[in-house]
C-alpha cells in the first residue's frame, strides 16, 4: 500500500481546518470585550467578562448542566442494562426448523429492528411521536419524560457495539466455561460480560455523548421545570448572539478535549505497554531457540 | 443428528434477555410511531387534543403549495448535503485510511472533538462567521474583493453550508470505517491484471467501500431533513424546511394531528430511504462506528 | 531444463529499504524461459518483498529488473507482462467467478466474444466449469485457489509470480494441487516463480531453488544440488534434517580432506576453501548414517555410545554420543537390524560422499 501524497495531507488539513474554523472562531471570540449583541463582531480587546458571567446562579449555566448530567447519567444507565441484555440474548440465535419457532424467530428479528429503528429515524418524528405517547398516557413532562425519551436512542447505540463485540468473540469461549463447570448464570457473569465490557464502556460513552448533545427529542418532551444545557443554549442563541455563549463553548470544548486527549493517551500508553510486552516476549523466544 | 439434541439440551438460548429492550423499544417507538399515525387521521380539539372527525383532511391540506415547496426545498438541502459530504468526506476519509496509525489517531481525535461539542454551538460558530460584520466579510473587503459586505447569514447557502459542515463527520466515519477494513491486496491484484490507478479505483475500491458510502448517504441525508434548529439559527425568512414546518405547526399553530401528519410524511421518505437502502445491501450495523 | 536456456528476467543487485529495515540487500538473479524457479526462506527472509519488486508492487531501493533485456524497473504494475497469484488470493468479493477471471482481459478492452471464449478455456483447465455464476464466499478453498490462478493465467503472462499458493490449503489438498499446478507449468510453458516455506514443496515443484535469509541468496541450486551439496550450514540445516559435527581439518591432499572428529580420522572430499588446522562444519543427513553393532570395515565410521534409540516402523531413529560429547541423529532402516541396547557402544558409519564440509554461517543470524 502507497503512502499518502503530500496533495492528500493538505486535503486534509483543509478540510480539518474548515471543520476547525466556527470552533476557533468561537474561542476567539470568548474573550473579547466587545458585546455585539446585534451585527457588531469586531475584535476589540481582551477580556473575561463572558466566564464571569456563566456563573451567575439566576441566569447561569450551572443549573441546566447539572440536569443534562443526571439525564445523561440515569439514560446511559438504563440503556446499559437494556442494550447489553439485548446484544447478549440476540447475537447467536439457534437456527430452528419448525413453524412455531420460525414464527418465534420472526418476532425476534423484528423486535431488534423496532430497537433499532431510533438511529435511522430523524430525532423530529421521534420527538413528536414522544410527546404525543406522554400526553396520551398523562405522563408529566419533565426529568422522567427526558430519561425515558433519551434511553429510546441510546439503546441502539450500546446494543450494536456490544453485539458487534460479542459477535467476534470466539463461541468456543463459552463452551469451554460450560465443559469446566460453570452454569449458564456463571458463563454470563464470569465470560461473557467481562468479555464484553470494553465494548459496553465505549458504547455508554457514545449514548452519553449523544444524551448531552441531545437537543431535538429534549426539545419536545421537556417540561416547564426542566432545562438541559442544550435547550439552554439554543434559547440564548435563537434571540441573539450573547457573547457568554461563547465562553461556554470555550469551557465545553476544552473539557472535551481534556476527555478525549486523555483517553488517547490512556489507549496509546496501553498500545505501547502491549509492544513492549510483545518485543520481551520475542526476544525470549528467541533466546530460547538459540 | 445426535450432536444436536445434545446441543439443544444443555444450551438454552438467551433470547428472553433480550425481552425488556424489545418491549422498550415496542412501547416507545413501535407504539408511538403507530400513535402518530392514528393522530394524522384525526382532527384537532380543544387545548393540545385530537379527535374525530376522521379522515384524510390533513393530508389534503398537506397538499397545497406552500407545503410541497417546503418538502421540495427540504428535499433539495438533504440532497445535496449528501452529495456533497460524500465529495468532500470520501477523499478525507480514503486518505485517513491510508495514514501512518499515529497519524490515524490524531485526525479520529481532530475529528471527534468537534462531533463531541453540542451541534448547536458549531453552528454558532457560523453565525459569527457569516455576520455582516464577521470575519469572513471582513477577509473580503480586506483582500479588496468586495466594496461592501455580503449578505451571508439568513441565507439558504448559509443553512446549506451549515448542514454540510453539521453532517460530514457521519459520511467520513463510516466510509474510513470501510476503507480500513478493505483487503488491499485486491488493489493490488487490479493493478497486477492491468488496471490502471483510476480503474483499480472504480472497479474494485469504490465498490468495495460503498457500504460504507452508502450509510453515509443514509446518514446524511435523512437528518437533513428534520433539522430545525439549523435553518432556524441561519437561515432567513424563506427558508421554511419540513422540519421547520412540523415544528411551527406543533408548538405555534398547536395542531398535534397536522403536525402528525407532517410528520408521517417525513417518516415515509425515511422508510423509502432505508428501504432502498436496505435493497442495496445496507445493513443498520453500518451506521455506527 | 530447456536446452536454449534463453533468459527471461534478471535481477541486478536488487536492494529494499523499509524505513531502517533492510528487506532485499542485493540480489542478482538469471530466470531461464520456461524454468519453475522457488524463492525459499523462514519468513521474513525477503521472497516476498522480491516478488513484488518484480511485479511492481515495491520500487526496489536500488538495482534493476529486465524482462526479455528490456529495463522494467519503474514501469506500473499494469504495465508489466508479470502476473501474480496471491497468498490470500485477493479476489474481488464484489465480482462473481467469471467477473475476476474476466477482469484482466476487461482492463485491455478485450472483445466480449473473446472473453468470454477465454474463461471458458481457463474454467475447464482448472476444472471449475459451471461456477461462473458464483461469488468467491461461496467457494471452498482450493476452489478459490484455482479461481485465482486462472485470473493470472488467462492474461498468459510471460511469467508467473506466485506468493505461497498453498499456504492456507490442507495437507492433502495441498499436495494434489502441487502437481496440478506442476502439470499447468509444464503443458502451458510459462515460467513460475514460486515462494514458499515449505521445504518439500520446493524439493518436488522446483526446476531450481534459491534459498533465501535476511534479503541475501544463500544457494542457488537445483533440488537436488541443494540437498546433496549444501554450501552453508544454514542451507544443510534449513533442508532435511542434518547433523552439523564440529571437525577440525588435518590435512588436505589432492581432492581430500582428512578430517579429525574426536579422534577418528575420516576422510571426506575437498571444497577448495579449506586450510589444514581449521575448524569445520561436517554436514551428515541423518538418513545417510547406518547404525551397526559391530565394528565396520569402511573408511568413514565413527563409534560411541547409544543414548536414545525409537523404533518408528521402517526406520529407526537414534542418537549416538562421540567421545567428545557432540550427538549424532541417525535414521537408519530397520530392515533385518539386531536391536541395539541403550548405552552400548555403536558404530555409525557412511559412504564418502555423504559427508559435505560446509561453511559455518550459523553466527551470522
Amino acid at each position: 500500500m502507497k503512502k499518502n501524497s503530500a496533495w492528500a495531507n493538505v486535503y486534509m488539513a483543509v478540510i480539518l481546518l474548515l471543520l476547525y474554523l466556527p470552533i476557533l472562531v468561537v474561542v476567539l471570540f470568548s474573550f473579547n470585550s466587545n458585546p455585539g449583541r446585534t451585527a457588531n463582531f469586531q475584535f476589540e480587546g481582551f477580556s473575561l467578562q463572558w466566564y464571569a458571567d456563566l456563573f451567575d446562579p439566576v441566569t447561569g449555566y450551572g443549573a441546566p448542566l447539572r440536569s443534562s448530567l443526571t439525564i445523561a447519567l440515569w439514560s446511559v444507565l438504563l440503556s446499559a442494562v437494556l442494550g447489553t441484555l439485548g446484544a447478549i440474548g440476540l447475537v447467536r440465535r439457534p437456527v430452528r426448523k419448525s413453524l412455531l419457532g420460525r414464527g418465534a424467530a420472526a418476532v425476534m428479528t423484528a423486535g431488534e429492528q423496532v430497537s433499532v429503528l431510533p438511529i435511522m429515524i430523524p430525532e423530529i418524528i421521534l420527538g413528536i411521536a414522544l410527546l404525543a405517547l406522554f400526553t396520551l398516557l398523562g405522563l408529566p413532562f419533565g426529568m422522567v419524560t427526558l430519561v425515558l425519551s433519551h434511553v429510546v436512542f441510546c439503546v441502539p447505540y450500546i446494543y450494536i457495539t456490544v453485539k458487534g463485540r460479542l459477535a467476534s468473540l470466539d463461541p468456543g469461549l463459552e463452551e469451554a466455561a460450560r465443559d469446566l463447570g460453570a452454569s449458564p448464570l456463571k458463563v454470563l457473569t464470569t465470560i461473557t460480560l467481562p468479555l464484553a465490557l470494553p465494548a459496553v464502556i465505549s458504547g455508554c460513552l457514545l449514548a452519553f455523548a449523544m444524551s448531552m448533545d441531545d437537543f431535538v427529542i429534549s426539545f419536545f418532551v421537556n417540561g416547564p421545570h426542566s432545562n438541559t444545557l442544550p435547550l439552554k443554549i439554543y434559547s440564548s442563541v435563537k434571540v441573539g448572539v450573547p457573547p457568554h455563549v461563547n465562553a461556554l463553548c470555550t469551557v465545553m470544548l476544552a473539557a472535551v478535549f481534556l476527555v478525549v486527549g486523555f483517553s488517547q493517551l490512556y489507549q496509546a500508553n496501553a498500545a505501547r505497554r502491549h509492544r513492549a510486552h510483545e518485543k520481551k516476549d520475542a526476544r525470549k523466544a528467541a533466546e530460547g531457540r538459540a | 443428528m445426535t450432536t444436536r439434541v445434545k446441543v439443544k439440551k444443555h444450551q438454552r438460548t438467551r433470547e428472553p434477555l433480550a425481552f425488556p429492550m424489545m418491549l422498550y423499544a415496542v412501547l416507545f417507538v413501535g407504539v408511538s410511531l403507530l400513535y402518530i399515525v392514528g393522530l394524522s387521521l384525526m382532527t384537532r380539539g380543544a387545548d393540545f387534543t385530537a379527535g374525530a372527525p376522521y379522515g384524510l383532511q390533513n393530508y389534503e391540506r398537506i397538499i397545497s403549495p406552500l407545503y410541497v415547496k417546503s418538502l421540495l426545498q427540504s428535499l433539495r438541502l438533504a440532497f445535496f448535503t449528501a452529495l456533497f459530504c460524500m465529495l468532500l468526506g470520501y477523499p478525507f476519509a480514503y486518505f485517513m485510511a491510508k495514514a501512518s496509525p499515529k497519524a490515524r489517531t490524531w485526525i479520529m481525535m481532530l475529528l471527534i472533538v468537534p462531533f463531541w461539542t453540542n451541534a448547536l454551538i458549531r453552528i454558532y460558530g457560523w453565525k459569527i462567521l457569516f455576520s455582516t460584520s464577521g470575519p469572513i466579510n471582513a477577509a473580503l473587503i480586506g483582500i479588496g474583493l468586495i466594496q461592501r459586505p455580503l449578505r451571508l447569514l439568513y441565507t439558504d447557502f448559509a443553512v446549506q453550508v451549515g448542514m454540510i459542515y453539521a453532517m460530514i463527520p457521519f459520511m467520513v466515519l463510516p466510509v474510513y470505517s470501510s476503507v480500513e477494513r478493505m483487503d488491499w491486496s485486491t488493489v493490488e491484484a487490479s493493478r497486477d491484471l492491468g488496471a490502471t490507478p483510476l480503474k483499480a479505483f472504480l472497479t474494485v475500491t469504490l465498490p468495495m467501500t460503498l457500504p460504507g458510502v452508502l450509510a453515509g448517504l443514509v446518514l446524511t441525508f435523512i437528518p437533513s431533513i428534520g433539522l430545525f434548529f439549523l435553518s432556524d439559527l441561519l437561515g432567513g425568512s424563506n427558508t421554511m424546511l419540513w422540519g421547520n414546518m412540523v415544528h411551527n405547526e406543533l408548538l405555534k399553530s398547536r395542531d398535534l394531528p397536522f403536525a402528525a401528519a407532517l410528520s408521517v410524511v417525513l417518516l415515509g421518505l425515511t422508510g423509502i430511504v432505508i428501504l432502498i437502502y436496505r435493497r442495496m445491501g445496507g445493513r443498520a450495523e453500518s451506521m455506527v462506528f | 531444463m530447456p536446452e536454449e536456456r534463453s533468459v527471461l528476467l534478471s535481477l541486478k543487485g536488487l536492494r529494499k529499504t523499509f524505513d531502517t529495515q533492510e528487506a532485499v540487500s542485493g540480489i542478482d538473479l538469471d530466470v531461464y524461459a520456461g524454468e519453475f524457479l522457488t524463492l525459499l526462506g523462514p519468513s521474513g527472509c525477503g521472497k516476498t518483498t522480491t516478488l513484488r519488486i518484480i511485479a511492481g508492487l515495491e520500487m526496489p531501493t536500488a538495482g534493476a529488473v529486465y524482462l526479455d533485456g528490456q529495463d522494467i524497473t519503474g514501469l506500473a504494475p499494469e504495465k508489466r507482462a508479470v502476473n501474480t497469484v496471491f497468498q490470500n488470493y485477493a479476489l474481488f468479493p464484489h465480482m462473481n467467478v467469471y467477473k475476476n477471471i474476466a477482469y484482466g482481459l476487461t482492463m485491455r478492452n478485450t472483445p466480449k466474444k473473446e472473453i468470454a471464449q477465454k474463461v471458458a478455456e481457463m474454467l475447464e483447465l482448472v476444472q471449475l466449469t459451471g461456477y461462473e455464476k458464483r461469488m468467491p464466499s461461496q467457494l471452498s478453498g482450493g476452489q478459490r485457489q484455482r479461481v485465482a490462478i486462472a485470473r493470472s493465467l488467462v492474461l498468459s503472462p510471460k511469467l508467473l509470480l506466485l506468493d505461497e499458493p498453498l499456504g492456507a490449503l490442507d495437507l492433502q489438498l495441498r499436495r494434489s494441487m502441487q502437481q496440478e499446478l506442476k502439470r499447468m507449468q509444464q503443458r502451458l510453458g510459462i515460467t513460475f516463480i514460486y515462494i514458499t516455506h515449505d521445504q518439500e514443496e520446493a524439493l518436488t515443484m522446483s526446476d531450481r531453488i534459491a534459498l533465501m535469509r535476511e534479503g541475501k541468496f544463500v544457494q542457488l541450486d537445483t533440488p537436488k544440488g541443494l540437498y546433496e551439496r549444501p554450501q552453508t550450514a544454514f542451507a544443510a540445516s534449513f533442508i532435511g534434517e542434518t547433523n552439523l559435527i564440529s571437525a577440525t581439518a588435518q590435512a588436505v591432499k589432492d581432492d581430500e580432506v582428512l578430517l579429525d572428529i574426536a579422534g577418528f580420522d575420516l576422510p571426506c572430499y575437498d571444497s577448495d576453501w579449506i586450510t589444514p588446522g581449521e575448524t569445520l562444519l561436517l554436514s551428515l543427513r541423518a538418513e545417510r548414517l547406518h547404525l551397526s553393532c559391530e565394528p565396520v570395515n569402511t573408511t568413514c565410521w565413527v563409534s560411541g555410545e547409544l543414548v536414545e534409540s525409537h523404533y518408528a516402523g521402517g526406520e529407526r531413529s537414534s542418537t549416538i554420543k562421540l567421545p567428545d560429547g557432540q550427538l549424532l541423529r541417525a535414521r537408519s532402516t530397520t530392515e533385518g537390524e539386531r536391536e541395539p541396547t541403550l548405552g552400548s557402544t555403536v558404530y555409525c558409519w557412511w559412504n564418502k560422499e555423504a559427508g559435505v564440509l560446509v561453511r559455518d554461517d550459523r553466527e551470522d543470524a
